[in-house]
């Protein structure tokens, strides 16, 4: 399994990158971590003409946190992010990257990457989505910003265009009184998920639940975000019954079935997880310190 | 007949030595250490990044090398499986562990778990068990049952430690 | 000098291995040219048209073969190896399709090039015309045979076979009891780390062929390769490399891939390589595919088998080159450790449009203790006793061994049990696992709303399978020991352990001992690796051969010492008077002394030559004498010598996943004497890792055109660490064999024969819901939870 003939650049600067993306237009492909890409042209499933490697960009290999928003660089390793004192602010980073893959592949591909990549089992996509966060695209004619719910646009189907370049992703930090969650069921440890769930809870000043929203992995082509807030509004995180929130789950997510899971076993998972995810947003938002039972 | 391909230099630092090739753009990191570089210790069971078989150290972190281009390691520093004995020649911590614990059978799938788990000893000298697990965690061994393998791990954080001269 | 044999030395292979030197396939022929293949898309087609016109175009490309390109020998089919009175359909696909494909991956052309990029590129372009036609999928649809895979084979049907013993309808129509139950089983395949590779270098002078290839028997690949391209053995070396597993994918042959890279070296004058990637490995070698069985039992109400009824249909894939050596072992082997007063089985081999079905550790064993354990577990549970005690009273006890379970057995020979001990094997599981003390673990489990459960199988296994294996020794006038043997090593310690038999008898150091296998140039005569038949084949012959040459030694040294042979013992390499090593000569000395010289090619020579000394009445060589100090022997036992053993599982479903964990796995095993623990133990962790995969994760996923849906790592689930049990616990029993020379039994297979069999009785503890088929993941349990109606699994 070899890959096809393919023209490469290796451009020094973010300028150069997109002077080249410009002359290439639809030809191009972006390298960065390439642990999506490359074994997808190593099965002649993917035969861009043209490569342009990103990895001399050493200015964008930063993780930082400002102005309520962790910033991923395009060139930041998962295992990066991983590590990163910034990203603790939003700790839902931590909480779904200890997911992705294994670890020498998180060693290389890139959390941009992975999201511009769109592929709905995946963790980073569902994320972004979830905290409501954004993604930079720049070109040679310019730069826009295009939040989560316009990104993702169908299986491996992002709204990065031709000639354009991700180079920072953001995602908001935890606001106050809130708490993350994050539950998948894989068939081994490391594959892609059966089925996943983000979730984050905000709790109002009288501690009682005022947001409630949870994003699904591998139901649908595109990561599915749900507001359950209306299930929950009102109650204190030990009073809380979460049995109408997994109903509202059940009947909203549509998942398809593959050699490894039937819909009807995944929409129990979306269930079973969310559970799972909310009990943990809700713990991390009361305070109480990881482990110990509500 | 078609136009030949583009060959582009490349210059890496392998196990210690400056190596060049020309290759390719589309050449494997897998291929160039095996077959430009006569380094063969490096296996290849999958090429799509599952196996491990192919794990190199990339400036000092495990990766895959079927998943990288050789053209993007230019420059950079990597340890193979024929970079990891003493520099007097005697079998690493992490060797001896695994022939110490039967650690290997067909041994196929074995470089790429020594490159992975000397890096993995050296950011964690005293790992769990279950960090041990999640440390291999990503590599497949079709003979061992993984048995071994974990018990090596252990036996090679020892050893580390006799050879330091700690207790 | 204590003994080598039971000691768990450190394997010699490892030195070399660790530090990247292995030499597997494709680390030689660096200046060899590559190969590339056209395969079929399609499961079933017929071939219209072949143009490789825009495929010319691409640099480095060398040679495009098709069918017709290929001479009288290779255009006939591949040779069916294992030829059987019951396969009266068997059908071989050619080295390059002619007219039809029968699965996908089937080869159609053959690309050579100057590396394997550049023939990929080619093979690409290749623009082959294909007439579909209705593919069959799956054993429902073969036996239907709405359509045929091959036109001249009715019904899809290979084979029908039937063996039996006693009268099992009368049995059965009189018995107390009776169950039917159907019972069917998805394997999946070997998958070894390394796929298949093949090297083949001409040389034009000699007119030899040098063939290397990764494979599990160098002779059966030399014998067919002479053969498809007109060459004597003697013209033909093939040499196994270093072998990256093989667990019995490797023992088909010759692939298409391994006459065709020879015939290709040959004709371009060049060395040629073949590697196969990934992706080939899944689409163009073997599976170990579905059966469905149908089982009639009657018993007593003791739980006594009276008569046990088998009815079952195999899926052989497209091509039938092993024969029927799976279905076969699942028939004759199915009964395990118990007796039945009359049984008979009967199987339909059937052709669908997959992948080729042959051996894969297990080799049918697996379906058979999956059948017969299942069984009787529906009998425990019918007459509400102890799955134990059903067992116990079922069991063949040790005082009825030889024990006759009158069928025929894979080897051709009656099916004769020559040895185990039943009863204390169950105990010593029972103790292992603590089966009496688990009921209230269960129950406290219960109580927290936590669900275990807990399975046992047992299983036995025939193994060091005839014809022979033969080894030959040489002392060198250095003193170091050669060995060779003719089957092959894919990780199981061959050298090493071969090498422990050979220092014990011959009473030299371990160290100084080297062994080879695999290699046609070193030993000529061999038949291969598989059927867990090493250690007593090649085991038993290396001990023979260095009896021979030790004997030699003595007589030698006798002579030179002036001593009676009955007065001398080797030890530490010394041929010496029992408790006078100083009186010794070295092995080497000794080696140097058999060999009367003319020339003294060094100092130590010098002994040799004319004038040194020596009893000048009698001729240097005597008439039935030979130079040197060597030994050959073969092995050839008058049949299979059978192992045991048995698995117990304690395993916890998740209620609201269905996940399922496994707590604990035990393994009680019985191969007779060990000659070298450490490695046995190594081989029953591989074997339980593989059961646990087939089991619970491993499944090949065929869609209903023929395609398989999960041809890659990424969605063929191979375990990980994370997937085995983290701890797998062994005791071990031995009664030694009494039909070879050591006491050994073959021990490879043991791990995965019960797998599926104990992880199903144990989920099925846990759920109180039958488990019939297998694999199971938690998707499947969900919906089996579903089916029964299990209000948990809705909220």
């Amino acid at each position: 399994m070899k890959p096809p003939p393919v023209g490469y650049s290796r451009p020094a600067s973010v300028a150069e990158a997109l002077t080249t993306l410009a002359a290439l237009g639809p030809e191009a492909k972006i390298l960065a971590g390439g642990q999506s890409l490359v074994p997808l042209m190593s099965m002649r499933l993917a035969a861009p003409a043209h490569l342009v490697d990103i990895n001399r960009l050493a200015d964008l290999s930063y993780v930082r946190h400002d102005a309520g928003q962790v910033r991923v660089g395009a060139l930041a390793r998962h295992a990066q992010v991983l590590a990163s004192p910034s990203a603790t602010v939003q700790p839902l980073l931590a909480k779904a990257l200890r997911h992705v893959a294994h670890p020498a592949i998180r060693n290389r591909g890139t959390t941009v990457g992975s999201i511009v990549h769109a592929y709905p089992a995946a963790e980073m996509p569902a994320v972004l989505a979830l905290l409501g966060g954004s993604v930079r695209l720049v070109s040679a004619s310019g730069e826009r910003l295009v939040s989560a719910s316009d990104f993702f646009l169908g299986v491996l189907e992002s709204a990065a265009e031709p000639g354009e370049l991700a180079t920072e992703v953001a995602f908001p930090v935890l606001p106050p009184r809130a708490g993350t969650g994050f539950a998948e069921i894989s068939r081994r440890r490391g594959d892609y998920a059966i089925c996943g769930v983000a979730a984050m809870v905000r709790l109002a000043a009288d501690g009682t639940v005022d947001d409630a929203r949870a994003a699904y992995l591998s139901v649908g082509p595109c990561p599915q975000v749900l507001d359950l807030t209306e299930k929950l509004a009102g109650v204190a995180p030990g009073a809380v019954s979460l049995s109408a929130a997994v109903q509202l789950v059940r009947e909203r997510v549509d998942p398809e079935p593959d050699i490894h899971a039937t819909a009807d076993y995944r929409r129990h998972l979306a269930g079973v997880l969310t559970e799972r995810a909310l009990l943990e947003s809700l713990g991390e938002a009361a305070g109480e310190p990881k482990g110990e039972a509500a | 007949m078609t136009k030949p391909e583009e060959l582009h230099e490349v210059a890496m630092t392998v196990n210690g030595a400056t190596r060049t090739a020309r290759v390719p753009a589309r050449r494997l990191l897998s291929d160039c250490l095996r077959h430009d570089l006569g380094l063969t210790g490096t296996h290849v069971g999958c090429e799509h990044g599952v196996c491990g078989a192919c794990t190199i150290l990339l400036d000092g972190a495990p990766v895959r090398s079927c998943l990288l281009l050789a053209v993007s390691a230019d420059g950079a520093k990597i340890t193979t499986v024929e970079g990891l004995a003493e520099p007097d020649g005697s079998l690493s911590a992490v060797q001896q562990a695994f022939t110490e614990c039967h650690g290997l059978q067909c041994g196929f799938c074995t470089p790429g778990f020594l490159t992975t788990i000397t890096a993995g000893l050296r950011a964690v000298p005293e790992p769990t068990d279950d960090q041990i697990r999640e440390m291999v965690g990503g590599n497949l061994c079709r003979c061992t049952g993984y048995q071994n393998i974990v018990a090596s791990v252990r036996r090679a954080a020892q050893i580390q430690r006799d050879r330091a001269g700690r207790p | 000098m204590s003994s080598m044999f039971g000691a768990s030395v450190q394997r010699v292979e490892d030195d070399r291995l660790l530090r990247g030197h292995g030499a597997y396939l494709d680390d030689l022929g660096g200046d060899a040219l590559a190969v590339a293949f056209a395969r079929s898309p399609h499961a079933h087609a017929r071939i219209t048209d072949i143009d490789v016109s825009a495929a010319l175009d691409v640099p480095g490309l060398v040679a495009i073969y098709t069918y017709e390109d290929l001479p009288p020998k290779l255009a006939e089919p591949l040779p069916l190896l294992i030829p059987h009175p019951s396969l009266t359909h068997g059908r071989t696909p050619y080295p390059l399709a002619r007219t039809e494909v029968n699965h996908v991956g089937e080869p159609v052309a053959m690309v050579v090039a100057t590396d394997r990029y550049l023939a990929e590129d080619a093979a690409d372009l290749i623009d082959i015309s294909y007439e579909p036609l209705p593919p069959v999928v799956g054993l429902g649809n073969a036996r239907q045979a709405d359509h045929l895979v091959h036109e001249d084979v009715p019904g899809n049907v290979a084979a029908n076979a039937v063996q039996k013993h006693g009268d099992t309808a009368a049995e059965i129509a009189a018995a107390p009891h009776v169950l039917e139950i159907d019972l069917e089983i998805e394997r999946s395949a070997s998958t070894p780390l390394e796929g298949r590779g093949v090297l083949a270098s001409w040389d034009p002078h000699a007119k030899r062929l040098r063939l290397w290839t990764s494979t599990q028997t160098s002779t059966g690949v030399r014998a067919a390769v002479a053969a498809k391209l007109g060459l004597d053995l003697a013209d033909v070396d093939v040499i196994t490399p270093d072998v990256g597993g093989g667990f019995g994918v490797k023992i088909v042959h010759p692939w298409p891939e391994e006459v065709l890279v020879p015939w290709a070296a040959r004709l371009l004058g060049q060395p040629v390589k073949f590697t196969e990637d990934r992706r080939e490995h899944f689409i163009a070698s073997a599976h170990e595919r579905a059966q469905q069985h149908h089982v009639t039992v009657g018993f007593d109400d003791e739980g006594r088998i009276l008569g046990l009824d088998v009815r079952f249909w195999h899926d052989n894939g497209a091509y039938v080159p092993y024969g029927l050596i799976v279905p076969i072992v699942t028939s004759t082997q199915l009964l395990g450790p118990y007796k039945a007063r009359a049984y008979r089985v009967e199987f339909d081999s059937l052709y669908t449009n997959t992948v080729l079905v042959t051996p894969y550790r297990g080799a049918g064993r697996p379906h058979g203790c999956f059948v017969m354990e299942r069984t009787i577990d529906a009998i425990a549970a019918a007459l509400h006793l102890d799955r134990t005690v059903v067992r116990e009273r079922n069991f063949i006890q040790p005082d009825e061994m030889p024990y006759d379970q009158g069928l025929i057995f894979q080897d051709g020979r009656p099916l004769i049990y020559d040895s185990g001990d039943y009863p204390a094997l169950l105990a010593k599981l029972k103790e292992l696992v603590g089966w009496d003390e688990f009921a209230a673990a269960k129950d406290a489990a219960a109580a927290q709303g936590r669900r275990l459960g807990i399975g046992l199988a047992c299983y036995v296994e025939g193994t060091g399978v005839g014809p022979y294996e033969g080894g030959h020794v040489v002392v060198e006038t250095s003193g170091k020991v050669k060995v060779a043997t003719g089957l092959t090593s894919q990780g199981q310690g061959h050298q090493t352990v071969l090498a422990q038999l050979v220092a014990d008898e011959l009473g030299v150091r371990l160290e100084d001992v080297e062994v080879v296998t695999g290699d046609t140039r070193r030993f000529g005569y061999a038949v291969g690796t598989f059927a867990s038949r090493t250690a007593v084949m090649s085991g038993s012959a290396v001990t023979l051969a260095a009896r021979k040459a030790k004997e030699k030694a003595i007589r030698v040294a006798a002579d030179a010492l002036e001593v009676s042979p009955a007065d001398l013992v080797i030890a530490d390499g010394i041929v010496q008077v029992k408790g006078d090593p100083d009186s010794g000569i070295a092995l080497g000395t000794v080696a140097v002394l058999s060999n009367p010289l003319r020339y003294a090619f060094d100092e130590a020579a010098k002994a040799a030559t004319q004038f040194a000394g020596g009893d000048i009445s009698r001729p240097p060589v005597a008439p039935d004498d030979e130079p040197g100090i060597e030994g050959r022997a073969y092995f050839s036992p008058v049949r299979s010598t059978f192992a045991a053993g048995m698995h117990a599982a304690i395993v916890e479903t998740d209620p609201d996943t269905a996940e399922v964990k496994i707590l604990r796995y035990c393994v009680v095993h019985d191969c007779g004497r060990l000659i070298n623990p450490q490695i046995v133990e190594g081989q029953i962790h591989g074997g339980v890792a593989q059961g646990v995969g087939g089991a619970l994760y491993e499944r090949m996923a065929y869609d209903e055109s023929g395609q398989l849906q999960n041809a890659s790592f990424m969605d063929f689930l191979m375990p990980y660490v994370s997937e085995v049990p983290q701890r797998i616990e062994i005791d071990h029993l031995e009664t030694p064999s009494p039909l070879n020379p050591l006491g050994i039994k073959g021990a490879g297979e043991a791990g995965v024969i019960p797998g599926a069999a104990v992880l199903a009785a144990a989920i099925e503890d846990a759920e109180q819901i039958l488990i019939r088929s297998m694999p199971i993941s938690p998707s499947d349990l969900f919906e089996l939870r579903r089916a029964h109606g299990q209000e948990e699994a809705l909220s």
